[in-house]
């Protein structure tokens, strides 16, 4: 095959993914990021059979409340972000640490087909752990709830198109937030310090002037939301007033934001050195 | 560029300001290559810049033509058994390799039919579906190198291949590298072991330091060693009675009574001369059983060039 045909690369893009996907589901030290994933869909399915149990029934609007505000502030602002941090930092950082790195660079592939590749692994990996767990707890919230309203708001109030918007914003997150950690693992030798300011960073986003909000990965997932966090009752500690973008702009901003993190990896694993002694 | 060799011009790389090696200018042709040197001497960072996985601080680098930054062309002809004793979590001997292909580009069969001959080569069919991770040391050698030979390159680098190798492997890995080597391709070569660098090799490359203190075949190089008249052993009867003619002889410069009183030991500064006067020499009754060089291996050129206390290799 020619060095330089794209028949070659999506061949070597494939066995890439198949390399990184099973180290990357099996890895014994991931277990963390699947609790995390599994966290609010552990919580929501304690409270549905807990109310099934008792004959309890509950408010669809009011559960569909408590997960869009555990979606916005715990699933993406620390779940999908540390879970991101967890897989996409160790793609060539981690390989470096256990010295294995060089298994890919003594092959002839392109080391930018080498980062594609790694990076759509860890998108993959990401996107299915947490998509599937945002799919569980809607689940959850749906089960406990009689049929016939269930069905209603899935299909009679836009209920689809939630489920829709929910999994498919977890997706993007993992998509933003992993070119942004795939590229401070080439940065930074010790990620620790700015995987902290970039959460801070992201923390601090609603009190940001509205210039500065667009800066970040979270102002773009949260114009995505479907369900909007009240500014009064309950969760109004956790409300954040923010003129949303167009979904459309958030979506190719988040797609920009991951291009930006490869784009500018490409231009470090080219330089990319194996010098475990000293790294 | 020739196509044929693997170029360095005057190639340097420091770490920091640490030196790796210095101006290193070679040209190193088909057949066995060794780098001989202690600990630290560049033999590593050599085979890493010649692969790529190191760029040169300053000068160029062409392995038969490829430059080492295009791995995508380099690694087609290019086989690295590195010494880093790590491998990706938790593949099996079969895997390490058959993924290796895989990302040649090569099809499913291809890569499952390129695997098991690697394998059977370095022996190792029955340990290929077990996990590497129980392998011994020798094992993860033989599994290397299987992964460096199967993709069938041209040029083969093998960063101290004879650790942990018993005796009898040693023996059969040696015979690869020269059926390898006598097919055409450079085989280069780290080693520690010396007596086998002598054996195998076509030619030696002494660094210390950074530095490249010799290099080409290992008697020219001795031959080169001024400062140290050639050794010549000469096996006889009578040593003591040739010894008494032998210094009448002005190539000469000295001679003792081997250790075991079966021979003489001849220090000369022009070993072809002193060949052709020895046959002039008729001693009568003193039997000549054989006559060879004593220190024309890479043992004594190293302990000449890099001294005794160059550091341990």
């Amino acid at each position: 095959m020619n060095p330089n045909s794209w028949s070659l690369w999506r061949a070597q893009v494939a066995a890439i993914l198949r390399l990184e996907i099973k180290k990357n589901f099996l890895a014994r030290r991931g277990l963390w990021i699947y609790l995390l994933a599994a966290a609010p869909a552990v919580l929501m399915w304690s409270h549905a059979l807990l109310n099934l149990r008792d004959h309890r029934v509950c408010d669809l609007g009011h559960d569909n409340l408590i997960f869009a505000t555990m979606f916005q502030f715990f699933y993406l602002r620390l779940a999908v972000f540390f879970g991101c941090v967890g897989v996409f930092l160790k793609l060539f950082r981690g390989e470096m640490l256990e010295k294995s790195l060089h298994y890919y660079l003594l092959a002839p592939v392109r080391r930018d087909v080498l980062l594609v590749g790694k990076y759509l692994a860890g998108v993959l990996t990401t996107s299915i752990i947490f998509c599937t767990g945002t799919a569980l707890t809607l689940a959850a919230v749906l089960v406990h709830v009689p049929r016939a309203q269930a069905e209603q708001y899935l299909f009679g109030a836009g209920g689809l198109g939630h489920v829709f918007t929910y999994i498919a914003t977890a997706a993007l997150a993992c998509v933003g937030y992993g070119g942004v950690f795939l590229l401070l693992g080439f940065l930074f030798s010790n990620p620790v310090v700015p995987v902290v300011l970039v959460l801070l960073w992201e923390a601090a986003n609603p009190f940001l002037p509205q210039l500065l909000k667009r800066l970040s990965v979270i102002f773009y997932l949260q114009s995505l939301i479907p369900v909007t966090v009240p500014a009064q009752g309950d969760f109004a500690f956790l409300a954040i007033l923010a003129t949303p973008v167009p979904a459309y702009l958030a979506v190719f901003s988040l797609l920009l934001i991951a291009a930006a993190g490869l784009w500018l990896g490409t231009r470090q694993v080219r330089k990319l050195e194996i010098n475990y002694g000293t790294d | 560029m020739n196509a044929n060799e693997i170029l360095f011009e005057n190639v340097s790389r420091f770490y920091g300001d640490v030196l790796g090696v210095n101006r290193v200018n070679l040209a190193i042709p088909p057949g066995i290559t060794s780098l001989v040197g202690p600990n630290g001497s560049g033999k590593t960072t050599l085979m890493n810049l010649m692969t790529g996985l190191l760029r040169p601080t300053q000068g160029r680098i062409s392995v038969l033509g490829v430059a080492p930054d295009d791995p995508e062309h380099l690694f087609r002809f290019v086989g690295y058994c590195t010494q880093f004793d790590s491998f990706p979590r938790g593949m099996t001997g079969y895997q390490f390799i058959y993924s290796y292909l895989r990302l040649h580009g090569k099809t499913h069969a291809e890569a499952d039919e390129g695997t098991w001959r690697a394998i059977e080569r370095v022996k190792l069919t029955d340990a290929a579906p077990r996990k590497i991770a129980g392998y011994s040391k020798g094992m993860r050698q033989r599994i290397k190198l299987a992964q460096a030979i199967s993709h069938d390159p041209r040029v083969l680098v093998l960063d101290e291949p004879l650790n942990g190798l018993d005796p009898l492997v040693r023996a059969e890995t040696i015979a690869l590298f020269r059926s390898l080597a006598e097919a055409g391709l450079h085989v280069i070569i780290s080693s520690h072991i010396l007596h086998e660098v002598d054996a195998i090799s076509d030619q030696v490359i002494l660094l210390s330091s950074g530095y490249v203190v010799a290099e080409g075949q290992i008697h020219g190089v001795r031959t080169e060693v001024e400062d140290h008249p050639m050794q010549i052993l000469i096996r006889c009867d009578r040593p003591s009675a040739l010894a008494s003619r032998i210094f009448e002889l002005d190539t000469v410069v000295e001679a003792r009574v081997h250790n075991d009183g079966k021979g003489l030991l001849v220090r000369t500064r022009d070993p072809d001369r002193f060949y052709l006067m020895l046959n002039r020499l008729v001693v009568d009754g003193v039997d000549l059983q054989s006559i060879a060089p004593a220190d024309d291996d890479v043992n004594s050129v190293y302990e000449y060039l890099i001294g005794p206390d160059g550091g341990s290799i």
